[in-house]
């Protein structure tokens, strides 16, 4: 699934630049669910919303198209391949002291030339730091090379287009040395995926024309930094399409990238910090809005009804959680496009003036062309974002019409009121499920694709202590999904909390406990999450999906 | 003065109901301009009545106004598209069929009124020069003392295209409901006179049916 992407260059060069409304083009696989899926609780009742992305490692596969075209000795000779990377690795930590030496100076001259560039350039107004929101910090600085993540994408001729931290022109010799490490292994007709040193993971994506890079301190597998650094790709492809990237730099390979993507770099930065506290990422799965089972329904007929021909997906959300779907029949949406909407949607707070109507392609569904996507919060003051995918650009004023006809049934059926009121709790407490020592859960339903989980509470009551939680989950999803040795039970006894992870064909259940708690409690705690969870479904899932 | 439809093509798919029924007059705004010159903050501060830092807008942003003039009621559907360059290829689907144009350019940044040039000629190559008003607006007034751009060279510049010439400041409210104030005079003195030329022409017909009897094929 992961190769699609790269499956379509073959239909570009050949000649179908634009498939408009593309969405008959070629798009990931629909579903076939195993033996075991479409029975456990959140299963869907008829059918999915989703691309049915059958694990994890569908989402993830490590394969990289790119790679193994261009050097079938790729992958053969493992040991080989080990002691190069050590080799590596050593050089790395020889080049990244250097590299410290060279900043140094670097920032000198970059701080010269930008004082003259303000004059100047126009380059130097293109990246309003007011605006993006985002103070440029001095890579020469420890706080800099304190973070536990960074993120740098860069063209293949080793030009800058995206640093998480810092600004692309200081980084631009580092970025170089990236690149060259990646032209080197791969001149040796072999593919750099990380570097393990000095308790940093460094990892590489090949995805051409880009190339992106984490360097990580975080607890999280090379095979999960991959997956966010994929995340980071489809993120700018959804801004000029696969199509439009790979015509650029055929025509012009030094091209500065950051050109087009100016002004999205803060979506970008909201899609790291968003993948660092938000579980749907790690899940590959969307989180519902729990809500009566009535009045959701109620909901997703009037958004049914309120359909034009155009329409591909109505999809209302509050706050990255799913209200409600509508899909045309026979589309799905994978839940990578879909995530990449709600980071769209979260942010910028410029949705919720007027109406938005934007290009925006979802390069899982097809990489080649652009939707046109209408935004709008239902009102002002309410989180509920109505997003309305069409395939004609032309189609603004119908989509708006929809738009309307939506609010006028939910009012006229009264459920308007109900669906403000399942705002107010978008969480529920994990005391309702009413098992001692039951600290949080996350429930995932493979064959949906939603998950479920409750508010985290005392006592991860800071940032850092959600994001703790959220990094034992990584940790045991990354056990559960290591692609040599997949597990599919853990029982993690930690020092803070002790936590369960259970991944069968149909779901994926990870629990976290007191302290206090034994493996025997935690086991039959599991049993009964699952009969609760299967008991309020209706209430937490979206079990009858609604399609046009 | 209704029934003429040619001219309000949306007028039947957009309805409002904050706007009185049988307003006639509905009217296609678009701003252009580089980034980060105040297009959002300017259709804002006048359909809002308000000023927020805004972030850079994804794609277009629609909104609508009403505005009552001379006992006519104005319906402005204002679109305010992004200035970034990901953007320009789809920016022509924007300002087609636009009634009106306000070009933006930031007072301090002499770099966005060369920009503003530039979509000037996009829309001269669109439209032709009665089709679209066309106003130069020059925002961040507030930001006087860093001025790059003079009013002088900037009113130069529109007097030789034939457009007009204004400056804003959509932070501190200066101007900017006189700007969209005046669109709608001209847009409205526009509309009439063109009403006027086809009334005009109708009545040159109606005699000529009058005389010969013939079928209403010849009408414009």
């Amino acid at each position: 699934m992961a190769a699609d992407v790269h499956k379509k260059s073959g239909d570009v060069l050949n000649g179908s630049l634009f498939p408009d409304d593309g969405q008959h083009a070629e798009r990931s696989e629909s579903p076939t669910p195993g033996l075991a899926q479409g029975t456990e609780p959140g299963a869907g009742q008829e059918g999915a919303m989703f691309v049915h992305a059958q694990s994890y490692e569908d989402l993830t596969s490590t394969d990289n198209p790119d790679a193994t075209l261009q050097m079938p000795g790729d992958g053969e000779d493992v040991q080989a391949d080990q002691t190069m990377i050590e080799e590596i690795s050593k050089d790395f930590s020889e080049l990244s002291t250097q590299l410290t030496g060279i900043a140094l100076d670097l920032e000198e001259e970059i701080r010269q030339s930008k004082e003259d560039k303000l004059e100047l350039s126009p380059q130097a107004s293109r990246r309003d730091s007011v605006l993006s929101g985002k103070e440029e910090e001095d890579v020469a600085m420890d706080a800099w090379r304190m973070h536990q993540k960074h993120v740098f994408v860069l063209s293949e001729a080793g030009k800058p287009v995206y640093s998480r931290y810092g600004s692309e022109e200081a980084l631009s010799s580092t970025m170089g040395v990236m690149m060259a490490l990646v032209s080197f292994v791969e001149a040796q007709e072999n593919a750099i995926r990380s570097i393990h040193a000095d308790g940093y993971k460094v990892v590489f994506v090949r995805r051409s024309p880009l190339v992106l890079v984490a360097v990580a301190q975080t607890r999280q597998s090379e095979q999960e930094i991959a997956q966010e650094l994929l995340y980071i790709y489809y993120q700018i492809l959804s801004l000029l399409t696969w199509t439009q990237l790979n015509r650029i730099f055929q025509q012009k390979q030094n091209y500065d990238l950051r050109r087009l993507l100016a002004g999205s770099e803060r979506i970008t930065d909201n899609l790291l910090d968003l993948m660092a506290r938000d579980p749907s990422f790690l899940m590959g799965a969307a989180r519902c809005l729990p809500m009566a089972s009535g009045v959701r329904e109620i909901v997703s007929t009037c958004l049914q009804q309120a359909k034009a021909k155009s329409l591909v997906f109505a999809i209302l959300l509050s706050n990255n959680q799913l209200v409600s779907l509508v899909r045309k029949k026979d589309q799905f949406l994978h839940p990578i496009d879909l995530h990449l909407l709600f980071n769209l949607i979260s942010s910028s707070s410029s949705f919720r003036e007027g109406e938005a109507w934007t290009p925006i392609c979802l390069p899982k569904f097809n990489s080649s062309s652009f939707f046109s996507a209408h935004i709008s919060y239902l009102e002002q003051d309410t989180d509920l974002c109505l997003l309305l995918i069409s395939t004609d650009r032309e189609d603004f004023f119908t989509v708006s019409d929809c738009k309307r006809r939506f609010q006028e049934r939910l009012k006229k059926r009264g459920v308007y009121h109900a669906l403000l009121e399942a705002l107010h709790t978008p969480f529920y407490s994990v005391s309702k499920v009413g098992i001692p020592y039951l600290r949080h859960f996350i429930y995932k339903s493979k064959s949906s694709g939603l998950f479920t989980s409750p508010e985290i509470e005392a006592p991860y009551i800071t940032e850092e202590e959600k994001e703790r939680l959220l990094g034992l989950y990584q940790y045991l999803h990354s056990r559960a999904h290591n692609s040599s040795r997949p597990l599919t039970n853990i029982y993690y006894t930690g020092s803070h909390e002790n936590l369960l992870a259970w991944v069968t064909n149909a779901f994926e259940l990870y629990m976290c406990f007191s302290p206090l708690g034994t493996k025997a409690a935690a086991v039959n705690a599991a049993h009964k999450l699952m009969r609760w969870i299967r008991k309020e479904e209706d209430w937490l899932f979206i079990l009858t999906p609604q399609t046009y | 003065m209704a029934q003429r439809t040619g001219w309000t093509e949306q007028a039947s798919s957009c309805r409002d109901a904050s706007c009185p029924k049988g307003s006639s007059h509905i009217f296609k705004v678009v701003l252009l301009g580089s980034s980060s010159v105040g297009k959002t903050s300017l259709a804002y501060r006048y359909v809002k009545k308000d000023f927020q830092d805004s972030l850079p807008t994804v794609g277009c942003s629609f909104f609508n106004q009403c505005v009552t003039l001379d006992a006519a009621t104005i319906k402005l559907e204002i679109w305010d598209t992004a200035g970034q360059e990901k953007y320009h290829s789809v920016c022509h689907l924007y300002y087609r069929g636009a009634n009106a144009a306000l070009l933006v350019y930031d007072i301090t940044k002499k770099e966005s009124l060369e920009k503003a040039k530039v979509w000037l000629s996009e829309l001269e190559k669109e439209f032709l020069q009665d089709e679209i008003i066309i106003i130069l607006v020059g925002n961040k007034l507030d930001l006087s003392e860093e001025r790059e751009v003079t009013v002088q060279e900037a009113k130069e510049f529109a007097k030789t295209k034939c457009i007009l010439h204004m400056e804003t400041s959509a932070k501190s409210d200066v101007q900017v409901t006189e700007l969209f104030m005046t669109l709608a005079c001209e847009l409205l003195k526009r509309k009439e006179e063109q009403l006027q030329a086809t009334h005009w022409k109708k009545s040159r017909i109606n005699l000529q049916e009058t005389t010969s009897h013939r079928a209403k094929c010849c009408q414009i």
